[in-house]
């Protein structure tokens, strides 16, 4: 393994290989995920695209490591993903968060630290300077000490992408990023994607929204509890792709010409 | 008056009385943090009443020692939490419906079985506690049971906190989520038994849940919830302990109904949360416009 500081790959010539291998997910005794394989690296920004219950969610989870594959196999920089990985950040959908929850923004940010610091060991002074550092990336200076009920859906987004950054992630996983958000948060939240994606780590999120696909990503996963394309947007963000993967009445389908 | 108000002090049974409620108190106000956080205090509140047949079967098999209760109580407990996941994962039923059912049954179980053995001890002192008849020994076993506990809470403080923040995303940083929901279960079981003989196995529950509510009224520090929980918990039950003895009321029954009492004054004059506090901050914050 490279060393840990190993942040991201913008400053190295190699790129990190995620690949994803006919990977099969059962719940008790409902196939959620068959045979969906996909290959991408550091530096690229994909979308998860696909109906409700297309099994989004669960694949997102089973790269986290969240869940057991029934078969199939996972790997990131040639090794197996078993269970979880300081180097795969996980972040869930915002309605599935307890934003009552009595923590700050600089808690939710300190707790990306927890794999370096562990049980109870006190934060070093560059698990510090990590966190410090991740905030203000993500612009969160003025809001630090903030309870997390107190900001708006941007504000939320940004507060688990600071934690992610801060856990020093190459893989950051996003559940339904866009989802809620206003205008501003959106453009906002892309050109943030677009940055982290460009200083070279992997960006995966599952995405509902047709009409800003082309200006965030880079490639597209059509998914239906199967593959039904995988490829940069050009190749696979079509209209037959769309139709194929949410049946006739495909989302938007003027938009996609 | 000075008489009266140092005469608690000078019975060695009120002594203790009043170390153990500080004592329980305390240790039940931190973890009490962990009930509200984790919004369990249905499910605990099952736990403690399973605690009642598992002392009448610990009494029927082996008679009644200081062991026999304990263990009686924390296997009926186990079982009860564990039977009603069973039933939740091998039937259409929620598990807190699953717990309701097994709990009210054991429970009903215990009561009719303890009335036939013949105990020396009230049923009352079960169901509603006798913190007055505490021996010595009785002290020190709390006192190790809250050693023993908030030793266990404190040194895993960052873990827990993170797997009740959001356990998905915990067990993607490496927190073992699933072993610390079990230890906190069993930590709790076991923190309900220690104040069992104070309270009883009933009034357990407000002993484990209010001081930390109330604290999270007032404020949004972690911390502050957690050790303001303990302080709010001690210095209550410890004082109802001694009004229980100046007015001759109840001690078991005083301490809940003293965090009651506490808990509804912030319900509804906390400046932040209270009913009263925000409706006198909302014509103030739209005055300013």
């Amino acid at each position: 393994m490279v060393s840990s500081s190993h942040e991201s790959c913008g400053h190295c010539a190699h790129h990190h290989e995620l690949r994803v291998e006919d990977v099969c997910v059962r719940y008790r005794h409902v196939d959620a995920l068959r045979n969906v394989s996909l290959s991408t690296s550091c530096g690229s920004c994909v979308a998860l695209i696909g109906p409700n219950g297309a099994g989004k969610s669960t694949l997102l989870k089973a790269i986290a490591g969240l869940l057991p594959l029934s078969s199939g196999q996972i790997f990131w920089r040639n090794t197996k993903v078993a269970k979880w990985s300081r180097e795969i950040a996980y972040l869930p959908q915002r309605e599935n968060v307890d934003w009552q929850f009595p923590i700050t923004v600089r808690g939710v940010v300190r707790m990306g630290r927890y794999p370096q610091a562990g049980w109870w060991r006190p934060f070093s002074t560059a698990d510090e300077d990590a966190i410090e550092r991740a905030i203000a990336l993500m612009g969160l200076e003025p809001i630090g000490d903030r309870q997390i009920s107190e900001l708006s859906g941007g504000q939320q987004q940004r507060v688990f992408l600071a934690r992610a950054l801060a856990q020093e992630a190459h893989v950051l996983l996003l559940d339904e990023p866009f989802t809620g958000l206003d205008y501003t948060s959106k453009s906002a939240l892309t050109s943030i994607l677009r940055r982290v994606a460009e200083e070279g780590r992997l960006v995966i999120a599952s995405h509902h929204d047709m009409e800003n696909v082309r200006e965030i990503y880079d490639e597209v996963l059509l998914l239906r509890r199967e593959t039904i394309g995988f490829g940069t947007v050009a190749e696979v963000f079509t209209e037959e792709g769309l139709k194929a993967t949410f049946g006739e009445d495909a989302p938007d389908g003027k938009e996609v010409a | 008056m000075i008489d009266w108000l140092i005469e608690p002090f000078q019975h060695p049974f009120n002594q203790r009385a009043v170390l153990a409620a500080l004592l329980i108190g305390f240790t039940n106000g931190y973890a009490s943090a962990f009930v509200v956080l984790k919004k369990s205090a249905l499910k605990v509140g099952s736990l403690s009443h399973a605690l009642l047949p598992g002392i009448a079967v610990a009494i029927l098999l082996v008679g009644l020692h200081d062991w026999s209760a304990f263990l009686g109580s924390l296997f009926a407990a186990l079982l009860i939490g564990l039977g009603s996941l069973a039933v939740s994962r091998g039937s259409r039923l929620d598990q807190d419906s699953a717990l309701a059912i097994l709990y009210t049954a054991a429970f009903s179980g215990g009561i009719i079985l303890l009335r036939r053995i013949g105990v020396t001890q009230e049923m009352d002192e079960w169901l509603f506690g006798n913190i007055m008849g505490l021996r010595n020994k009785d002290l020190w076993t709390n006192f190790w049971i809250s050693f023993g506990a908030l030793g266990v809470l404190t040194a895993l403080h960052r873990p827990l906190l993170m797997t009740l923040f959001d356990a998905e995303v915990a067990a993607t940083l490496g927190v073992p989520v699933r072993a610390l929901n079990y230890l906190l279960l069993a930590v709790l079981i076991v923190v309900l038994i220690s104040s069992l003989q104070a309270v009883g196995c009933i009034l357990a529950l407000g002993l484990l849940v209010t001081p930390a509510a109330t604290v999270y009224l007032l404020t949004d520090s972690t911390s502050a919830i957690f050790w303001g929980g303990s302080l709010l918990g001690g210095c209550a039950a410890a004082f109802a302990v001694l009004a229980g003895w100046w007015l001759n009321i109840e001690q078991g029954p005083a301490i809940v109904l003293v965090l009651g009492i506490i808990f509804l004054a912030a319900f509804f004059f906390s400046p932040k949360y209270g009913l009263l506090g925000r409706r006198k901050a909302k014509p103030a914050s739209t005055g300013r416009k």
